[in-house]
């Protein structure tokens, strides 16, 4: 009788759930669908299926993307993205193993700079770091992955401190006896050990900056856009003139990368998620 | 302590502390100095003391609505992405099938960018809107409902993976004593597993405030502020003051340095809360 009950139960909760994913996905499905879809029939039915007189096949992919130089945004952002992931991976892990290991009042005060630019929110600086990096002249595609070294320095750090603290000290001395030099000891011992971390540290960081509008806005300018400036100068245009066709086709191929890695790795990007999320 | 480390400086930690520099520690300084001038570009600042901070809130009265309007956004969007995630954590850790590819779904939305929410709930809610004639921009009601359903989409499953953690860390032995001791499993949620994740409850609550209180790109590609600048939120009209306005970047600067001050306090607020929590638990 009670197993009956309780069987009974899950098949509803699972039919609530189902429900509750299928409305969670309806967004994602109805931009896919309006995306074979001819531009004058997204804004006036966006919910109506494509048929005979509405379905444009690829068109919006083909012809609304190419107005909007979307290929070359495409490209741009994946760039970006990975150059500024794998240096900021780079760079911060050997810098947060500087500051645990090397213990003097200026590594703490760093170590504390790093912690607090983690809380000022980017409208903050968003006016004086363009103006610093436009004199530099960062201000371009290589440039701005420099930028956002700085800018994910602070998290990056933080997160890889806390994990080098946890490192026994002793396969360091170990190495050293060996006759390991600091780089060699980093590279050959240290850096092997802060794997899973660095990857936790390199998914927050592409989550971030592949979705990152602001910044190449300001420091990039429309001559080089990036996926989220191209979707968002394509709306900016004046209002009825808007390529929604072309719309639906870049919101499409903006998620679907960000889809495959999910699925890629699940796991990995979960776990980075909730570590950025406990940082306090 | 390891001196020979000290010598690689160059090597581990000037490249990092460089681009550190240039991308926040000098922008930061910059930033509070401006925010006392008055300035149209950064070379021909003038100092005018307070005056920035004055104007804010004598002839500007966009900033505090847009203050209102954040907080109210953020106090509403605490609640519901609150209850919700909690809800789906609950059903998601009875073992039923197919969990994994619930929470799964349910998570992706927190993975797509901001401007690209904004779009696709453009699309959506003016989709609906248009049955009646009327677009997003018709009402700040509209677009202050709009804003919270598209935040309640992309935080509820960040929240839910969380509370998800929360409830599993729960020994199962105290809700089998508690099933023995003949509670209800209401009574056992109540009593058991609410203030068992309440470190949870903490971290979401401010993760939910901070992610409102900070909110751009939502804002910016689905109502833009219309009608009117009434759904502005705060980092949006802070934004529109230093882009929009010619000779108010010096009151642009002076209210983004009252938000970072505002943001600073819910982080040392939150960080003394969990601290504490955590001594309790």
């Amino acid at each position: 009788m009670n197993t009956h009950t309780s069987r009974r139960h899950t098949v509803w909760l699972t039919l609530l759930l189902t429900v509750l994913a299928i409305i969670f996905l309806v967004p994602v499905i109805l931009v896919v669908l309006n995306s074979f879809k001819s531009r004058l029939y997204i804004s006036s039915a966006p919910f109506s299926l494509p048929n005979g007189l509405t379905f444009v096949g690829l068109e919006n992919y083909l012809t609304g993307l190419k107005t909007a130089g979307f290929a070359a945004a495409f490209g741009r952002s994946l760039f970006i993205t990975v150059g500024a992931v794998l240096l900021i991976v780079f760079c911060t892990s050997m810098t947060a193993w500087y500051v645990v290991r090397v213990q003097s009042a200026w590594t703490r005060i760093l170590y504390y700079l790093f912690v607090f630019s983690m809380i000022v929110p980017f409208q903050m600086v968003m006016y004086t770091m363009t103006y610093v990096v436009g004199r530099i002249g960062f201000d371009t595609v290589p440039g701005i992955v420099i930028v956002y070294l700085g800018f994910g320095a602070g998290l990056s750090v933080f997160m890889l401190c806390g994990f080098v603290r946890s490192i026994p000290l002793e396969i360091e001395e170990a190495a050293t006896i060996d006759g390991c030099n600091p780089l060699q000891c980093f590279f050959r011992v240290v850096l092997p050990v802060m794997r899973p971390t660095a990857i936790t540290v390199a998914v927050l960081n592409a989550m971030w900056i592949w979705n990152d509008y602001l910044l190449p806005y300001l420091v990039l300018g429309t001559d080089q856009k990036t996926i989220p400036v191209a979707i968002q100068i394509s709306m900016q245009g004046a209002y009825g003139a808007t390529d929604y066709g072309g719309l639906m086709a870049m919101l499409v191929l903006a998620i679907i990368p960000i889809i495959v890695f999910y699925l890629l790795a699940q796991k990995h990007i979960i776990r980075g998620v909730i570590a950025g999320a406990v940082k306090g | 302590m390891r001196n020979d480390i000290r010598r690689y400086f160059t090597v581990f930690a000037l490249p990092t502390l460089a681009a550190f520099c240039m991308a926040f520690v000098v922008p930061f300084g910059l930033g509070v100095w401006l925010s006392f001038t008055r300035f149209t570009t950064v070379t021909n600042a003038r100092f005018v003391g307070l005056d920035n901070y004055v104007r804010i809130f004598t002839t500007d009265s966009d900033f505090l609505h847009a203050l209102g309007f954040t907080a109210l956004f953020a106090v509403v969007s605490i609640v519901m992405v609150n209850v919700f995630a909690f809800a789906l954590a609950l059903l998601l850790t009875r073992g039923l099938r197919g969990t994994n590819l619930f929470r799964s779904v349910f998570f992706m939305p927190n993975l797509i960018g901001g401007i690209v929410l904004g779009y696709i709930w453009s699309l959506l809610i003016n989709g609906v809107l248009a049955f009646w004639g009327v677009d997003i921009t018709y009402s700040a009601t509209y677009g202050f409902w709009g804003l919270i359903l598209l935040n309640n989409w992309q935080l509820i499953g960040y929240m839910m993976v969380i509370y998800i953690a929360g409830l599993q860390n729960i020994p199962g032995e105290l809700i089998e004593a508690a099933a023995i001791d003949g509670a209800s499993s209401f009574k056992a949620l109540w009593r058991v597993k609410i203030p068992l994740v309440m470190p949870s409850l903490t971290i979401c609550t401010f993760l939910t405030l901070t992610n409102s209180f900070k909110m751009f790109d939502q804002n910016l590609a689905l109502t833009a502020g219309a009608p009117e600048r009434s759904t502005q939120m705060l980092a949006l009209n802070i934004y529109q003051t230093f882009y929009g306005r010619s000779g108010w970047q010096g009151v642009g600067q002076a209210k983004a340095v009252l938000f970072f001050l505002l943001v600073a306090l819910l982080a040392f607020v939150q960080l003394r809360l969990t601290r504490s929590r955590e001594v309790d638990a």
